[in-house]
């Protein structure tokens, strides 16, 4: 079995995996494993790696070093096989626009070679899955944008993939069309499909991966639970204080007399990283701080990020 | 569902990248047909029977051969032209439309489909629309009698040749260009003076040397003087391997530039 030297009992592994476009390293030798049945994330800014990650699991894309395996075959070796048991929902929308909804479905499927009873099965199922079906026969160019990432979805499931490829796949789309979707792949993660997704949405790597990576120029910064990576590398709980903007916030961070773990100044605020937010508010109540606005909330994944790069994820 | 799993044979995706491209003609083959139709009605009635009455009385230097009329000495040129417009309009904007605009080409190499396969599918499409142009005008002049059905069927050759010459070459500039103007320009200064001046409606030999040795390095004048050979029971200019080897090399080096092209462009 041609596995290029990764071996193990995961769905993807990489060793080294290295991507490069002339002189620009998009993918900096990064090891990583995803075992089956498992939603694994690739959380970072624009320009991390993810989406050339992405492609070259999807086997689209040719690694320039570093090992790679899918389902223990070489991606650029066995791109046909490997693509055939894979579902990919890229980025930006490939739908037919002179096509119907299902026959959107008919001719991805036909790809696979699928028998067209099948294919018209499966059909009635997925537009079902993804409530597209009172939109069978419509074109696909009116659609909104969260429908036509709906039926992008439905398309990728039409072979039964065994795992899925979803590179952001709610960038771009309104908080409620970003609910619908996230409430359809938590579906799917129950029913057991291995889920693959790059995004640079702390909420969606929390409401969805088991595990993540966190990426940053290339490399692999963390990786761990959303909860794990929390625990080890930020406080529980954090302290958001806003001032009037006349106030220099590095000056206000050095006033606070070392309340909390660590203080990150950002341009707005600061963020106070303590274990009980409750009880370090009290505190600078008792310090007399000027402050013009104060929010107590749990650590997340973003907070992880600004401890590990020092800058925000979403600028 | 393992079954489903597996990888078609790479000669089956091409087979079904042509099918998808058929799935979509259901929409348009009417209106496609119909100008299939119209176009050498057009072109034989203004330039064959009309022009061809000023040409009959022969007031230039250049001469028809013995006994053959404007209409039939064009209508060869004519069919082979249109089978050559057909290819690299269909070479062209459909194109850029599956890299940039649409990306359905990308969601096609998704598949188990390589760039590859979605050339060769391509490449028979593009076969199919040459073919139902050239055909459709081979109908056409042989119910005029501008040809005989014989000849017409036999310039259906030459035609699908001139299409792959100009259709795949089009297919590698169509993926590497990034501004439909550029393509646009490839039509205005490419497309449209070989219509014109590749020996489809007068010799050649009537044409400034560079330009005659333009028409003899480009596809489309082969196409042209094989149909008309075809047509009119007479020897080519050239022995009729040259002309074949001409628009063949357009053809493969066109493949080949396109598989390239796309393949960088889809799966970098």
């Amino acid at each position: 079995m041609s596995t290029a030297g990764v071996r193990g009992g995961g769905l993807v592994a990489a060793r080294g995996l290295t991507k490069s476009f002339g002189d620009f390293v998009a993918v900096d030798g990064i090891d990583f494993e995803v075992t089956a049945g498992e939603t694994f994330g690739f959380l970072g800014p624009n320009g991390a790696g993810k989406s050339s990650t992405m492609r070259m699991i999807a086997a689209v894309s040719h690694r320039t070093a570093g090992d790679l395996s899918v389902f223990g075959l070489d991606p650029d070796v066995d791109g046909p096989a490997i693509r055939a048991r894979l579902g990919v929902v890229p980025q930006e929308d490939s739908l037919d626009l002179e096509l119907s909804v299902a026959e959107n479905l008919l001719v991805y499927g036909r790809y696979f070679n699928l028998p067209r009873d099948v294919i018209r099965r499966r059909t009635t199922e997925l537009l079902d899955f993804v409530r597209l079906t009172d939109r069978a026969d419509s074109p696909v160019e009116p659609l909104s944008g969260g429908m036509k990432r709906r039926l992008t979805i439905a398309r990728s499931l039409v072979n039964d993939p065994t795992m899925l490829l979803l590179d952001e796949p709610t960038t771009g789309l309104d908080p409620q069309a970003r609910h619908a979707l996230w409430e359809r792949l938590y579906r799917l993660k129950q029913d057991g499909v291995t889920l693959l997704l790059t995004t640079h949405y702390m909420d969606e790597a929390e409401q969805l991966c088991d595990r993540l990576v966190v990426m940053d120029g290339g490399r692999i910064v963390a990786e761990g639970s959303p909860r794990a990576l929390i625990q080890r590398h930020v406080t529980r709980e954090v302290l958001e204080l806003r001032y009037s903007p006349d106030v220099d916030l590095t000056v206000a961070a050095t006033d606070l007399n070392g309340t909390g773990d660590r203080v990150e100044v950002l341009p707005d605020r600061l963020l106070v990283y303590v274990d009980d937010a409750d009880a370090a508010h009290a505190r600078i109540v008792d310090l007399d701080v000027d402050v013009a606005g104060v929010l107590t909330r749990r650590a997340t994944l973003e907070d992880v990020f600004l401890a590990l790069t020092g800058r925000t994820l979403v600028d | 569902m393992a079954a489903t799993h597996l990888a078609p044979p790479p000669w089956l995706r091409a087979l079904r990248v042509l099918e998808v491209e058929l799935r979509r003609y259901r929409r348009t083959w009417r209106a496609s047909v119909f100008s299939a139709f119209v176009n050498p009605l057009l072109f034989l009635g203004a330039m064959g029977y009309g022009l061809g009455e000023l040409v009959a009385e022969g007031q230039g230097t250049a001469t028809l051969p013995d006994g053959v009329s404007y209409v039939a000495f064009i209508a060869p040129g004519l069919m082979v032209a249109a089978a050559m417009q057909t290819g690299a309009a269909e070479g062209a904007f459909p194109v850029m439309a599956g890299v940039k605009w649409q990306r359905t080409y990308h969601a096609t190499i998704a598949t188990p489909a390589t760039v590859t396969d979605l050339v060769v599918g391509n490449t028979l499409w593009l076969s199919f629309r040459v073919a139902v142009t050239a055909g459709v005008y081979g109908l056409v002049v042989a119910a005029l009698g501008a040809m005989s059905p014989l000849a017409a069927a036999a310039s259906v050759g030459p035609a699908l040749l001139v299409g792959w010459g100009m259709g795949l070459p089009m297919t590698a500039i169509a993926a590497h260009v990034d501004q439909p103007s550029t393509l646009s320009a490839f039509f205005r200064f490419g497309v449209l003076p070989l219509f014109l001046l590749s020996g489809t409606f007068f010799p050649v030999s009537e044409l400034p040397a560079a330009a005659e040795v333009v028409a003899a390095l480009t596809p489309v004048w082969h196409g042209v003087e094989l149909a008309r050979a075809a047509a009119l029971g007479t020897a080519p200019p050239w022995p009729v391997l040259g002309h074949l080897a001409v628009p063949t090399l357009w053809g493969v080096t066109g493949f080949v530039a396109a598989r390239r092209t796309l393949a960088r462009r889809l799966a970098p």
